[in-house]
């Protein structure tokens, strides 16, 4: 084998390596846009719609009732409390309903902040379609000020059959003007 | 030890002048710059291989101080914000710096000698991967002294663990996994290039050891895998430190995806960490059982398969997340298919020994243990990959047993075995028998001892990373710290064993150490001059190649 035989070897592999890293580099970062997509389309990863829906055309099916669990849960650096008036309420699919939701300040300064909801099991995230939610932009409340905000949603008449619970979690997140705030928070 | 082993090599460079290939010798730095600089494959693959080994020792005693916390229940010794330290530091350090390095070493000193090159394809860039290691690690350990402690989150780093939660001192801890990734991306490469251009004329890719078609496998694992690892904590470290919600739920990104985009790299990962320990088994059974290797070629052919099936059975990790049936159905069975190309492999070893003529040397003792105990932590591996099984065993003791039996008599008794082969090759001098098998009968009990009643501890309910546990735990727990510092303890047998060999204390090996033995590698002298090969040598396929008829 001739040395210089071997090294144009060596170098054409080398660069054929390269290019299936860097192929890989770029696969890893169009995963996050289409991990994105994919959740959206199948509901996948519990996300909901972040913009008001339609409803959704179709007989309202009396013969059969959901369950739909209301849950809340504050998160990290936000001195709010996040309350569902009626935790557990029983609809028909194709029906559309409201429930009443109660933000308060309990701090002591005016705050912002976002209610991020997820759908339990995710298969049911599609059929879950919000026409009225406080959760598609950020609520400010001056310091010990209450609001009731209302939800008003439809559970749609396709939801797959063996779903008979669906559990609707908000977690409350700060506004983006307190993201300083609570990042410095999160290392305390 | 590192200027045992330049007397030893010193000793080799004289003995290849006698073989008329002196010319390289003889210039360039000595002492300590010598280690520093050297292209010498030979050299490097030492390098890495005590690298290694130092790395086995500090990620095990890691391991001991988990062990003593857990001796009985309560906190005895160490506060829980330590213990979690201690479990990441301890993963880590073993995963990518003891399992890993160590097949990188075995590979460099090993594949050229294999294939018939004179060195790797791109000795300079050799040195440079292995020297980014050092750094790699000591930025590591470092975060352990820093303000907040270190990692503290688990080998894994979910986030937002890893992010919202995590010591200041975690974007230390990415830069490390960082130059890690790097090294090993480049040594991937270095490794690809050697076995496609390198080979002596004559040898066609199934005329090769399966040593060597385990790793230029495991190196295109890398290459494919490595750069998702890179994606990963560059995500954390924006996470961190400039305001992105890759995988912040409060601004639009989700946590799960963490898990996805590092279980897609973590699960080819583990078959990093296991193929090319099939490939050292697949030549110590059939030297010693004094047979050719049953089913070259199927070894082959399962070895790609099972690199293939790795891709796509990531979230057999992350079944209780919440994923849709169809996902789940989907990932159980694409795991389970995983058992058929392994169970080829294990058959094949089986078939290879059947009605041979077996002697037990240490390496085959090794190499034996591997096989009885790996295929036990593979059907502990079946057990979790059934759904409504695994949400009881998730996250228990039971998945803890199950990564230690393939890693530890699996991966580790694979690089042992593969030290006690290899050693006369290396040092000149056979490694003692006695001691050898004092090494491996205690480390065959030690480990057993530690990981088969976490089996029991898991099924019972005991959550894997927590510093304290209920009493009826006490007992298994008691079993395995015992355990943990047998095999512990025994592994320092190894270095007496090693220093023994370099020190020429010993019985003398010559070229061809083993006489069941295939392979190039044992047509060079004992110990392997510094330069082998330098002129292709001859070779042919009728009467050399492993898939003869």
């Amino acid at each position: 084998m001739s040395t210089t035989h071997a090294r144009a070897g060596v170098r054409r592999t080398v660069i054929r390596t390269l290019c299936v890293l860097v192929g890989m580099v770029g696969f890893t970062l169009a995963l996050i846009p289409l991990y994105d997509v994919f959740c959206e389309i199948t509901g996948l990863n519990g996300k909901t719609a972040n913009s008001a829906q339609v409803v959704s055309a179709g007989e309202v099916d009396e013969s059969r009732e959901v369950r739909v669990q209301l849950v809340t849960r504050t998160g990290t650096g936000l001195s709010w409390q996040l309350q569902a008036l009626d935790p557990v309420i029983t609809v028909h699919p194709g029906e559309i309903s409201q429930a009443m939701f109660r933000f308060s300040n309990r701090g002591d300064i005016t705050s912002s902040g976002k209610a991020v909801p997820s759908i339990t099991p995710s298969a049911g995230a599609e059929h879950f379609r919000k026409m009225e939610c406080f959760c598609f932009q950020q609520q400010s409340l001056m310091a010990g000020e209450t609001l009731e905000l209302p939800l008003v949603f439809q559970i749609a008449p396709d939801l797959p059959e063996h779903i008979e619970t669906l559990t609707l979690a908000y977690s409350l997140y700060p506004g983006d003007e307190d993201e300083t705030v609570a990042l410095g928070g999160a290392y305390d | 030890m590192a200027s045992d082993t330049s007397q030893a090599t010193v000793q080799v460079s004289t003995s290849a002048v006698a073989q008329g290939d002196g010319a390289h010798d003889s210039h360039g730095p000595t002492g300590i710059l010598r280690w520093v600089v050297t292209t010498n494959h030979k050299e490097i693959g030492s390098l890495y291989l005590l690298f290694s080994l130092a790395m086995l020792f500090v990620g095990g005693s890691m391991a001991l101080v988990i062990r003593t916390e857990l001796f009985q229940p309560g906190l005895q010794f160490i506060q829980p914000e330590f213990f979690n330290q201690m479990t990441t530091m301890h993963g880590l350090i073993m995963v990518f710096g003891a399992i890993m390095p160590a097949f990188v070493g075995l590979a460099n000193w090993m594949i050229p000698m294999q294939i018939g090159a004179p060195d790797m394809a791109l000795p300079r860039l050799n040195n440079f991967s292995f020297w980014l290691l050092p750094v790699a690690f000591g930025i590591l350990l470092s975060t352990l002294f820093m303000e907040g402690g270190g990692p503290n989150f688990g080998w894994t780093f979910y986030a937002p663990l890893s992010t919202t939660y995590a010591p200041p001192s975690t974007s230390f801890f990415i830069m490390s996994i960082h130059l890690a990734g790097i090294s090993s991306i480049l040594g991937a490469i270095n490794i690809i290039a050697t076995i496609f251009n390198l080979r002596t004329p004559g040898m066609r890719l199934m005329d090769m050891s399966l040593f060597v078609w385990t790793w230029l496998i495991t190196a295109f694992l890398l290459i494919a895998v490595m750069p998702v690892l890179a994606g990963v904590v560059t995500m954390m470290l924006m996470d961190i430190n400039f305001g992105t919600s890759f995988f912040n739920a409060a601004g639009g990104g989700d946590p799960v995806l963490f898990q996805h985009l590092f279980w897609f790299f973590g699960h080819p990962e583990v078959y990093i960490m296991i193929l090319p320990a099939f490939g050292i088994v697949s030549l110590i059974v059939p030297t010693f059982a004094r047979k050719r290797l049953f089913g070259y070629a199927s070894m082959v052919y399962a070895t790609a398969a099972i690199a293939l099936l790795s891709f796509l059975v990531w979230a057999h990790h992350m079944f209780t997340v919440g994923i849709p049936l169809v996902g789940e159905l989907f990932f159980m069975y694409s795991t389970m298919l995983i058992a058929v190309p392994t169970g080829v492999k294990i058959f094949n070893w089986i078939a290879t020994l059947f009605r041979g003529s077996i002697s037990f040397e240490v390496p085959m003792l090794f190499a034996l243990g591997f096989i009885v105990m790996f295929t036990i932590g593979g059907l502990s591996g079946v057990m979790l990959a059934i759904v409504p099984a695994d949400f009881q065993y998730h996250d228990t003791y039971f998945v803890v047993a199950h990564f230690h039996y393939v890693l530890v008599p699996g991966a580790l008794f694979a690089i042992m075995a593969a030290a006690y082969y290899w050693m006369p090759k290396w040092t000149g001098y056979y490694a003692s028998e006695t001691l050898g098998k004092w090494h491996f009968w205690l480390s065959v009990i030690g480990v057993n001892l530690t990981f088969f009643p976490m089996h029991f501890s898991g099924l019972a309910g005991m959550p894997r990373r927590i510093p304290d546990y209920a009493l009826q735990f006490a007992d298994f727990n008691m079993l395995s710290s015992i355990g943990g510092f047998l095999f512990g303890f025994s592994q320092l047998i190894f270095v007496w064993v090693l220093i023994k060999a370099i020190r020429g204390s010993g019985e003398k090996a010559h070229a061809h150490a083993w006489e069941g033995a295939d392979g190039l590698e044992w047509t060079v002298p004992s110990p392997a001059p510094l330069h082998t090969f330098d002129t292709p040598p001859p070779f042919d396929p009728l009467t050399e190649s492993p898939s003869r008829h």
